[in-house]
């Protein structure tokens, strides 16, 4: 006999660290920042509580909204190349753990070090379009730039937000990435660590972007953010006549 | 602590109000009376996560930096993050100028506040990383540490650091045989016993216990209640202050 799942918390609602968000045995967290003592369930960070209902459990998790960028393999992620060594290149991905690229996941051939330089295919200061092959926390994340759309960036802005904010900025199932995308007519694609590469006609409509981006990093935790920034776009764009 | 100096002035008086003596503390408190509290997070853009918290006149800023990448990194742990704590007084903090460079205090309460921010800081979710916590009091008017503690979990939980509780902390004491709550600086100086407490409420522990002084094992007892419900005070004030937060940028 199993008691009744209590949830204690509003849906949607933000919590706090200390806060109890559920008690009972048929509550699974689904967060890693949920803890689990005795019966209670305990929120350990600052986010938006997600309740969902499962028929005979519910199931709780965090949207956190603050907190740096901890890699997973296969997110799309854009690095700043900060080092080169023998074979590899070290890569800032904002994030506490640095990304290692090695030649073997940019070059098809073998690759002497003897006679070719790694600084003629990326040099420090080039910012990449890369993904996360693994990362198991013990060592640093590896990074591939073999596949569709990733490699070097030539052209367009890199605007940089917070990590948590990353999931807002898409949307659900990518609302607010494709709204941004077709009021303006920009390319935009967002790196799951909080750096976001814009590609715009010109420059107003990618003063327009970044601005509209920051205004959702600024307000992620709102309801209705999607049609504010689209009145925002509107109005900036006849405002500047673009 | 600084001791007393000179002739010791009269810090409690018993006033009479509804038949019943009662005692009143120089500043007017009653001795389970906080003084007042501020608390503000967000006030520094460089850092991670920062917070602003007055107890009176004391007040203490502190930011934090991480979780990021150890440097140097031979400090780095491969099962969790490193904390560092560095609690400082700024040279104006007080009366007479503080020379800048850490003292034996600054580095005993620094490694105090680490103990007790790394009973609830869940580091293991971190490896090979560190989180720099600063603590920097701009004004010191009695109970630096605890309002540095206080103020140290709210940075944290600004920096989305995953903490399994708040941390608030505050100091009771002893004076003029009286045991009274969040005493200040004069109150400290002739206090007979002085006792900083953090405790981490959701989870019922205390993570700071530090006792100056002698306390008998009642007074021990009413000192740890009156700590116990001083926090609860301000373990909720600390709530308000994150949720603001975020209500702020929504009107």
């Amino acid at each position: 006999m199993t008691a009744l799942a209590k949830i204690l918390v509003e849906p949607r609602s933000i919590v706090l660290p200390g806060d109890v968000l559920a008690e009972g045995d048929d509550v699974e967290p689904s967060s890693i920042y949920i803890e689990r003592v005795g019966k209670k369930l305990i929120a350990t960070i600052t986010g938006i509580v997600v309740v969902e209902d499962l028929g005979d459990k519910k199931r709780v998790s965090i949207i956190p909204l603050e907190g740096a960028y901890i890699p997973r393999p296969g997110d799309i992620v854009i690095g700043l190349v900060k080092d080169i060594g023998i074979t590899h290149w070290e890569v800032d991905i904002a994030s506490p753990y640095k990304g290692v690229l090695t030649v073997q996941e940019v070059l098809d051939r073998p690759f002497n070090p003897a006679t070719d330089s790694l600084k003629k295919y990326l040099d420090v200061g080039d910012y990449i379009v890369a993904k996360v092959v693994a990362f198991d926390r013990a060592r640093d994340p590896l990074l591939t730039i073999k596949g569709e759309g990733l490699g070097r960036i030539s052209e367009g802005a890199i605007v940089e937000i917070k990590p948590s904010r990353v999931p807002r900025v898409i949307g659900r199932k990518g609302s607010m990435v494709n709204m941004l995308m077709k009021e303006t007519g920009c390319s935009i694609l967002v790196g799951q660590n909080g750096r976001i590469l814009v590609k715009c006609p010109n420059k107003d409509l990618e003063e327009v972007v970044i601005l509209s981006i920051k205004k959702i990093e600024a307000e992620a935790h709102t309801s209705g953010l999607t049609e504010r920034v689209r009145a925002f776009i509107r109005e900036e764009r006849s405002r500047r006549g673009v | 602590m600084g001791g007393a100096a000179g002739e010791k002035p009269q810090l409690i008086h018993w006033e009479e109000r509804d038949g019943e003596k009662i005692p009143v503390r120089h500043d007017g408190r009653l001795p389970d009376q906080l003084r007042p509290v501020r608390m503000e997070v967000g006030v520094l853009s460089n850092a991670d996560g920062s917070a602003l918290v007055e107890y009176g006149g004391t007040r203490v800023i502190a930011a934090v930096y991480g979780p990021r990448e150890a440097v140097p990194r031979h400090i780095a742990l491969p099962d969790r993050a490193v904390l560092r704590c560095r609690y400082h007084m700024a040279p104006f903090s007080t009366a007479e100028r503080k020379t800048p460079a850490p003292t034996r205090r600054e580095v005993e309460l620094s490694k105090v506040i680490r103990e007790a921010l790394e009973s609830v800081v869940i580091t293991e979710l971190f490896p090979r990383t560190t989180i720099d916590i600063y603590m920097e009091v701009l004004q010191s008017d009695g109970g630096t540490r605890t309002a540095a503690i206080t103020a140290a979990s709210l940075a944290l939980a600004d920096a989305g650091v995953a903490m399994r509780d708040l941390v608030a902390g505050v100091a009771v004491g002893k004076v003029d045989g009286v045991v009274v709550l969040d005493i200040d600086e004069i109150e400290d100086n002739y206090a007979e016993a002085d006792m900083p407490v953090a405790i981490a409420p959701s989870i019922g522990k205390v993570v700071l216990l530090q006792l100056n002084g002698v306390l008998t094992r009642d007074e021990f007892r009413e000192g740890m209640e009156l700590a116990r419900k001083g926090i609860e005070t301000l373990y909720k004030l600390q709530k308000e202050a994150l949720r603001r937060k975020y209500v702020e940028v929504k009107g």
